[in-house]
C-alpha cells in the first residue's frame, strides 16, 4: 500500500462524512426532491454510523482500515490521468459492446463508446439524467435501494453525482451486452467514491449488462457502489458484476433489484480484487412468476476479505430463486456468505434453493457462512446447504495417478470448484474472461491455462 | 518388470501387507486374488503411490528402478497404471482436458512435444470406440454422474490412450453387468501384448474367463499363499477360498499363542 504521508488522523470517520456533506452540499446539487432526499439519507447515516462488528450482518467485517484512512470525496478529484490502454485488460476480448466509463463515479465520455442500439434503449450518465429529465428519474432513482437500515447506501445516496442510466424500453431486445466500467483511481489522497447506477427494464424486454470495477495498485481508493434494478412484467436480464479492483482497494456494493411479474434475472456476481470487498444484493419478488439466478464466485488471497451478503424476498407466489454462491480462500485471507430468503405467507408454490460451498486452500483462511431461510408459507419447496472444506486428496491423487504433477492436480481442481459457476455465464467472452483470471490467480497457474 | 520382494505395508497403523514376493516379466499376465480384506487393493494402491499406506519393509522394483521411492505421477510417467476401483468424479474437469493433460505430461517427462490437437482427437476416437464410449462423453465432467460401468469403461479407456508397461487392475469386475464386462475384458486384452504386463485383482473368477492369466496368486492376510496357473482361479471358484485356508500352515507365532 502507498504509504500515506500526509496523516490526517480522523478521529471520527462518521464526523468527517457528515462535515463533507454540509460543505459539499450545494455543490452536489441536483433537483429540488433530490436534495431533499440527499438529506434525509444524511439524517440517517448519522443516526446510524458505521457498523461495528457486534452488528450482525458485520460481525466478520473488519472496517478499522476503511474508518481509518482519511479518505477525500472523489467530487474533488479530477477523472483524468486514466487512458484507454488502462482499460484492456478489464475488456472481453474480442466483445462486441457498448460501454460507459466512470472514472472514480463520473461519466469519462472520451473513454465512452455506443454501437448503435435499438430505437428507445437508453445508455448514459445519471449525472446528464439529472440535467435532462429529472422527472423520469425521480421516479426510479432511491426509490428501491433502502438506505433506512444500511449506513453504506445511506452514504451513496448522501453523495453520489453520477453513474450509469440504463434503460431498455418495453419489448426490446439489446443483442449487444452494454459494460459499465467503473473505474476507481487515486494520486496523493485516498479517494472515495459513491457511483449510482440504474438499470430499467420495460415489460417483455431483454438485455446484458456488465458492471466491472477497476483499479489498480498502489492505488487507495474506497467504492461505495449502488446498483438499483427494476426489471418490468416478462423483462429478461443478465448481469454480472465483476470486482477487480487492486489489493490496496476497499469496496462496498449494494445491488437491489425488483421483480415484476414474470420476469426472469440472472445475476452473477464475481469477486476477486480489493482489500476488503464486501457485496449485498437485495432481490424482492414484488408479483408473480418472477425467477432468479442469483450466483457468485469469490476468490481471495494473502490479507483480503470478500463478504457477500445476499437477501431474497418472496413476498408473491410463485417465483423460483437458485442461489449458488462459490469461494475459493487461499493465504489468511477471510470470506463470509450470509444468505437470507424469506418466504412470506401469501408466497405460496414459492422454489428456492440456495448452495454455499467454499474451499479452503490454506490453514490459515477462513470463511463463515451463514444460509438462512425464514418461511411463513407452507405450499413451498425450499432448501438450503453450506459446506466448507479442502480439495479432496483422492481427487488429487487419482490426477497424479495418471501422471499429472501435484501442482497441476491442486490447481485443477480448484478451477473446477470455480467452473461450476463460471459454466453459468452465458456470454462466451467474458466466460473464458472470467476463466483466464480465476486460472491465472492459481500458483503458476498460467501453464495450465493453454490447455484448458 | 516387477520385482516385489518382501513387501510390507502399514495402513493406519495395522499390517496389512505381510511380506509379499511377486515378479511379473514383460508379457506377463498375473492374477491375485483373495478373500475380502486379504489386501489386493492395498497391494494396487501402494505400487501405484497412494500416501496414506506405509511401506515399512521391503522393496518393490519396476524396470530395475525403486518404485516406491517415486512420486505417483513419476510411477505414472515411467509406464504404471492403475485402474481404480472407485474412479473420483470431478465436475468441472472434462474428460478431454484430463486426458490431455495425463497425455502431455507423460510426454513432456520424456522430453516429448506435447500432442498435436488433431492427433490426440484421432487417438482419444480410436480408443473410445474399442470401449464403446460415445463423443459427448469427451465433453462431460470425469467420471462425473456416470454409471459404475461408464466409470470402469473410462479406466479401461484412459489406460488405452495412455499406453502404460504396467496395467494394474484394482477391482475392474465390480459392479459390471455382464456386457459391460465383456466390453471392459475385451478392452484389456486388446492391450495384451509381450511389452506390457498386467496385474489383474479381483475377487472374483468372472473376469479371469474373459482375461485370462498366465498366473494366478491367492491372497490371504497379507501373504500369497499359493501360486498356479489359469486353474487355480478356476477351482477358487468351485470350492471358494476355505480349502486354501485350511491348507495354509498358521505362522508361528500364531500356533505358539
Amino acid at each position: 500500500m502507498r504509504p500515506v504521508t500526509t496523516v490526517a488522523v480522523s478521529v471520527d470517520a462518521k464526523q468527517t462524512y457528515v462535515a463533507e456533506f454540509a460543505s459539499s452540499e450545494k455543490e452536489l446539487g441536483g433537483p429540488k426532491w433530490l436534495r431533499a432526499v440527499r438529506k434525509k439519507a444524511m439524517e440517517r447515516f448519522e443516526a446510524l454510523g458505521f457498523p461495528n462488528q457486534k452488528h450482525e450482518h458485520w460481525k466478520y467485517t473488519n472496517l478499522a482500515t476503511l474508518l481509518r484512512l482519511p479518505f477525500k470525496p472523489a467530487i474533488l478529484g479530477r477523472p483524468d490521468g486514466v487512458v484507454s490502454e488502462n482499460l484492456e485488460p478489464f475488456k472481453f476480448g474480442i466483445l462486441k459492446t457498448s460501454q460507459l466509463v466512470f472514472v472514480n463515479g463520473r461519466y469519462a465520455p472520451r473513454l465512452s463508446y455506443l454501437r448503435s442500439l435499438p430505437e428507445g434503449v437508453r445508455v448514459t450518465s445519471i449525472a446528464e439524467m439529472l440535467r435532462s429529465e429529472p422527472e423520469t428519474l425521480q421516479k426510479h432513482l432511491t426509490q428501491y435501494a433502502r438506505f433506512e437500515d444500511d449506513p453504506f447506501v445511506a452514504l451513496n445516496t448522501a453523495f453520489f453525482s453520477d453513474g450509469a442510466y440504463v434503460e431498455v424500453p418495453k419489448g426490446t431486445v439489446v443483442g449487444e451486452p452494454i459494460h459499465l466500467l467503473l473505474v476507481s483511481t487515486s494520486r496523493e489522497l485516498p479517494i472515495v467514491a459513491h457511483p449510482r447506477n440504474l438499470i430499467l427494464m420495460g415489460a417483455g424486454s431483454q438485455a446484458t449488462v456488465i458492471e466491472t470495477y477497476a483499479g489498480w495498485a498502489p492505488d487507495v481508493t474506497f467504492t461505495n457502489a449502488v446498483t438499483e434494478v427494476a426489471a418490468g412484467p416478462a423483462a429478461v436480464l443478465d448481469h454480472y458484476k465483476i470486482q477487480r479492483e487492486a489489493e490496496t482497494a476497499f469496496h462496498i456494493a449494494t445491488m437491489t433489484i425488483h421483480q415484476d411479474r414474470d420476469s426472469s434475472v440472472s445475476a452473477h456476481s464475481v469477486s476477486l480484487g480489493g482489500s476488503m470487498a464486501r457485496n449485498y444484493v437485495h432481490t424482492l419478488f414484488g408479483a408473480p412468476g418472477g425467477s432468479l439466478t442469483l450466483n457468485g464466485l469469490y476468490m481471495t488471497a494473502g490479507t483480503q476479505q470478500a463478504d457477500n451478503y445476499t437477501r431474497i424476498d418472496h413476498v408473491a407466489p410463485a417465483c423460483t430463486s437458485i442461489e449458488l454462491y462459490r469461494g475459493i480462500l487461499g493465504g489468511r485471507s477471510r470470506g463470509v456468505f450470509n444468505g437470507n430468503i424469506y418466504v412470506r405467507k401469501d408466497a405460496q408454490k414459492t422454489v428456492a434453493r440456495q448452495t454455499n460451498k467454499n474451499l479452503l486452500l490454506s490453514n490459515e483462511a477462513f470463511v463463515d457462512s451463514t444460509p438462512g431461510l425464514e418461511i411463513l408459507a407452507d405450499d413451498v419447496k425450499c432448501n438450503h446447504s453450506s459446506t466448507i472444506g479442502q480439495l479432496d486428496e483422492n481427487a488429487v491423487f487419482y490426477l497424479r495417478s495418471r501422471g499429472i504433477d501435484e501442482e497441476a492436480a491442486r490447481n485443477i481442481l480448484t478451477y473446477a470448484f470455480a467452473a461450476d459457476v463460471i459454466n453459468q455465464v452465458k456470454v462466451a467472452p467474458v466466460r473464458i474472461k472470467l476463466d483466464q483470471l480465476v486460472v491465472s490467480r492459481l500458483p503458476r497457474g498460467a501453464g495450465l491455462g493453454e490447455t484448458l | 518388470m516387477l520385482e516385489i520382494k518382501d513387501l510390507h505395508v502399514k495402513v493406519a497403523g495395522k499390517e496389512i501387507l505381510k511380506g509379499i514376493d511377486l515378479s511379473i516379466n514383460d508379457g506377463e499376465v498375473h492374477a491375485v486374488m483373495g478373500p475380502n480384506g486379504s489386501g489386493k487393493t492395498t497391494l494396487a494402491q501402494v505400487l501405484a503411490g497412494r500416501m496414506t499406506y506405509e511401506v515399512t519393509g521391503g522393496q518393490a522394483r519396476f524396470e530395475g528402478k525403486d518404485l516406491l521411492a517415486m512420486k505417483p505421477e513419476d510411477r505414472a510417467r515411467e509406464g504404471v497404471f492403475m485402474a481404480f476401483q472407485y474412479p473420483v468424479e470431478i465436475p468441472g474437469v472434462s474428460n478431454a482436458y484430463f486426458l490431455k493433460a495425463a497425455v502431455n505430461a507423460i510426454r513432456k517427462y520424456h522430453g516429448r512435444e506435447e500432442i498435436d490437437a488433431m492427433d490426440f482427437v484421432t487417438l482419444v476416437q480410436d480408443k473410445a470406440k474399442l470401449l464403446g464410449l460415445d463423443e459427448t462423453f469427451m465433453k462431460r465432467g470425469l467420471n462425473e454422474g456416470f454409471s459404475g460401468g461408464e466409470k470402469k469403461k473410462n479406466e479401461v479407456f484412459q489406460m488405452a490412450v495412455l499406453e502404460p508397461k504396467l496395467c494394474v487392475l484394482d477391482e475392474t469386475d465390480s459392479g459390471l453387468d455382464i456386457d459391460a464386462l465383456r466390453v471392459v475384458a475385451n478392452g484389456i486384452n486388446a492391450m495384451r501384448s509381450p511389452k506390457r504386463a498386467m496385474l489383474v485383482v479381483t475377487h472374483y473368477q468372472r473376469l479371469l474367463d474373459y482375461v485370462v492369466p498366465d498366473f494366478v496368486h491367492v491372497l490371504v492376510d497379507g501373504k500369497i499363499v499359493k501360486s498356479g496357473d489359469a486353474d487355480l482361479a478356476r477351482n477358487l471358484e468351485k470350492h471358494g477360498y476355505g480349502w486354501i485356508l485350511e491348507e495354509t500352515p498358521r505362522p508361528p507365532q500364531a500356533a505358539r499363542a
